[in-house]
């Protein structure tokens, strides 16, 4: 009998190699949870912590300083233009790289990750290299360019303090680049272009062109083929790439910080402000807009899970 | 004619798909293509949807007489059904179906009810009337197969074609989806082309195969015309099962013969070596599956096998087991030069049997 239950018994741990190891498991349970609460959970407890050390009530006070509030509108500015720009760009490179044939793909695909290879701060000097008034770009050329946007920018940057002013007021004022909101944009286009294009790629290329085929044999238009089967099959990649490419927008230092200048209350996002405050020891003020940042990423995160939750839900 | 391609010539850098092919398809019939992969077949069958175009200049595309050439797909009035069905995933089956009329120009569509009518009416038609609100994933194989074909055919195309239309299922479905598919097509009457590696399929299913090779068409004919009088060696390997010989000599009058062939059906095995007229065989593996018997041999002097295919009443008279002697007797033999025009001979055994055994004397 003994011999019995002593044979099952291995019979049942035999197949699994890993298995006859539960100390091996552990241990690298034991360090990969080790590592979290050291490098992650710790520093983000410790920002909340700071952030409140004087209570609640300096805790808000933080956000009343006008350079603050400055500081979040700018980031918000930054993210709401840069996040639409790179989801039409990320749409378009991978349309093209997963639904044609072309010379230069392999190319044009590793360009696309050339941000993530790049220091961000590179990206900012070149940026300040290309548009300042000494760049490469003649400045009457870049007014030309980007009158537009710096029009638009500038209005959007003035308008809680000034009211909703005629916006062609705008239009006669030099349009700067670098040291102004525009440049931040640029540098962070930049910087997070591939989020979009990475996460729809591979997506795209599993699913073929088959499909597209097929609505197109049944009449549909190039329009109609993108709107209704091929963006509806890729729209859970697209949220996550926008969601990631969202919190880079709002949490990118280096490159924007090349380029910002970081004139107070002016052209600070909110991590260059955080910096700021924190040198001038205004721990809790920097603290608080530092858990608003780390808030926001909390939220990412949390977003992103759903999205992979109902996303398996749907494909179970 | 229904569809006529002419002088298609189709090339992917330095690959040649289609080498000046023309075809013609009457109307309301059932073509196969058939061959290997690699030979053209699925190319020219996407041209003809205008899924591609051939090569600037060259070929010309008809639809029931109109030149359809430079017509982009979806106006061409093609139903074209994918290998591996391409069904809208996010879609239900009956959004799948009813997606042709719903993406037409708002005057050309339909009303709402006429739409819903028409998928109902195609749903019964594909048996699947319960299925409507499902997704294709919870579909079986040959059901989403089908939901495919009623999501083609709802915008009443001029022409089906079909992909490889039973490649991604298994033995027991693709068999009963043949059948249905067979009475589906007569019913509806629509002129069909599918594409197909499989020859039994093609012989089964279709009014004409056309047999391609190498971006060219071999032969093009009944499935009777083109089993039973094959145009090329390859033809002949290509549909059924063939023994194979490399002839050796030109014993035979007006033949060039390199290749000879003989079917497996028409290999006759003897108990007993007959002098001159028999080939002397090892008996290697013997099996019987419903009216034949398939006999494995091996001939003695050069171990060239050949397969036989015998009536099952035979093979128990003659009680052959592995291991054992014996020899055998072709009824009819096929001869192709390598180089050339062929020309093909029905030969009686008596004459190229003893060519066959005796090297001095020899094809």
């Amino acid at each position: 009998m003994a011999a019995i239950v002593s044979r099952l018994e291995r019979r049942s741990s035999a197949p699994r190699a890993n298995a006859d190891s539960p100390l091996l498991k552990w241990s690298l349970l034991a360090v990969a949870s080790a590592f979290l609460v050291f490098f992650l959970v710790l520093p983000l407890a410790a920002v909340f912590a700071e952030a409140f050390r004087r209570g609640v009530e300096a805790y808000f006070e933080a956000f009343k300083d006008p350079d603050t509030a400055a500081s979040i509108r700018l980031t918000l500015i930054v993210a709401a233009s840069v996040v639409p720009l790179n989801l039409l760009f990320g749409v378009a490179a991978a349309w093209a790289i997963a639904k044609y044939e072309f010379k230069g793909k392999a190319l044009l695909t590793t360009f696309i990750d050339l941000p993530f290879a790049v220091s961000p701060v590179i990206a900012g000097l070149v940026y300040v290299l290309i548009f300042s008034a000494h760049g490469w770009i003649p400045p009457e050329t870049q007014q030309f360019l980007l009158k537009p946007f710096a029009v638009l920018f500038g209005w959007l940057a003035a308008m809680p303090a000034f009211g909703w002013l005629d916006p062609l007021a705008y239009w006669f004022e030099e349009p700067k680049i670098i040291f102004h909101t525009t440049g931040i944009v640029l540098a962070t286009i930049f910087v997070t272009f591939p989020f979009v294009a990475r996460e729809l790629i591979p997506l795209m290329q599993a699913q073929g062109n088959d499909e597209e085929y097929a609505a197109v044999t049944l009449g549909a238009s190039g329009w109609q083929t993108f709107r209704r089967v091929t963006l509806p099959n890729v729209k859970w990649g697209l949220f996550y790439g926008v969601i990631l490419c969202n919190a880079r927008a709002m949490g990118e230092f280096g490159a924007v910080a090349v380029v910002s200048g970081k004139i107070r209350g002016e052209t600070t996002t909110m991590p260059l402000h955080i910096e700021i405050l924190y040198n001038e020891y205004l721990f809790v003020a920097a603290f608080a807009v530092a858990s608003l940042l780390a808030l926001l990423a909390l939220v990412t995160l949390v977003l992103k899970s759903v999205i992979e939750w109902a996303h398996s839900r749907r494909h179970a | 004619m229904s569809i006529v391609a002419r002088n298609i010539t189709k090339t992917f850098g330095a690959y040649t798909a289609l080498a000046d092919v023309s075809l013609e398809v009457p109307t309301g019939k059932l073509v196969a293509l058939l061959g290997p992969s690699g030979s053209g077949k699925t190319t020219l069958l996407r041209i003809i949807a205008g899924l591609e175009f051939a090569d600037s200049g060259s070929g010309r595309i008809d639809f029931h007489g109109q030149d359809v050439t430079d017509t982009p797909a979806g106006k061409r009035g093609v139903g074209f059904v994918f290998q591996h069905y391409a069904l809208f995933r996010h879609m239900t089956v009956a959004e799948n179906i009813a997606f042709g009329l719903t993406v037409r120009p708002r005057k050309e569509r339909p009303a709402k009810e006429k739409i819903d009518a028409r998928v109902k009416e195609l749903l019964k038609l594909i048996q699947l009337e319960e299925l409507g609100g499902r997704y294709p994933a919870q579909l079986s194989g040959g059901q989403r197969q089908r939901v495919a074909l009623a999501r083609a055919l709802a915008v009443d195309p001029k022409v089906l074609l079909l992909d490889e239309p039973f490649g991604a299922l298994d033995a027991r479905v693709r068999k009963e989806l043949r059948r249905w598919l067979r009475h589906f097509q007569r019913e509806i009457g629509v002129t069909t082309i599918f594409v197909t590696h499989d020859q039994e399929e093609a012989l089964e299913l279709a009014d004409e195969v056309v047999v391609m090779n190498n971006a060219k068409i071999e032969q093009l004919g009944t499935p009777q015309q083109v089993y039973d009088q094959p145009a090329s060696p390859f033809v002949i390997e290509f549909l059924g099962n063939v023994n194979r010989f490399a002839a050796l000599g030109h014993p035979l009058p007006g033949a060039g013969g390199d290749v000879l062939y003989v079917r497996p059906h028409d290999v006759d095995i003897q108990r007993d070596y007959k002098g001159e007229h028999g080939i002397r065989v090892r008996v290697e593996h013997v099996f019987s599956a419903g009216n034949y018997g398939r006999v494995a041999l091996v001939r003695t002097d050069n171990h060239e096998t050949i397969d036989a295919e015998i009536s099952r009443a035979r093979l128990a008279e003659l009680g052959l087991r592995a291991g054992e002697e014996a020899s055998v007797v072709f009824r009819h033999i096929r001869l192709f030069p390598k180089e050339g025009k062929f020309t093909e001979r029905d030969v009686v055994t008596e004459d190229a049997a003893p060519t066959l055994t005796d090297p001095g004397r020899g094809i």
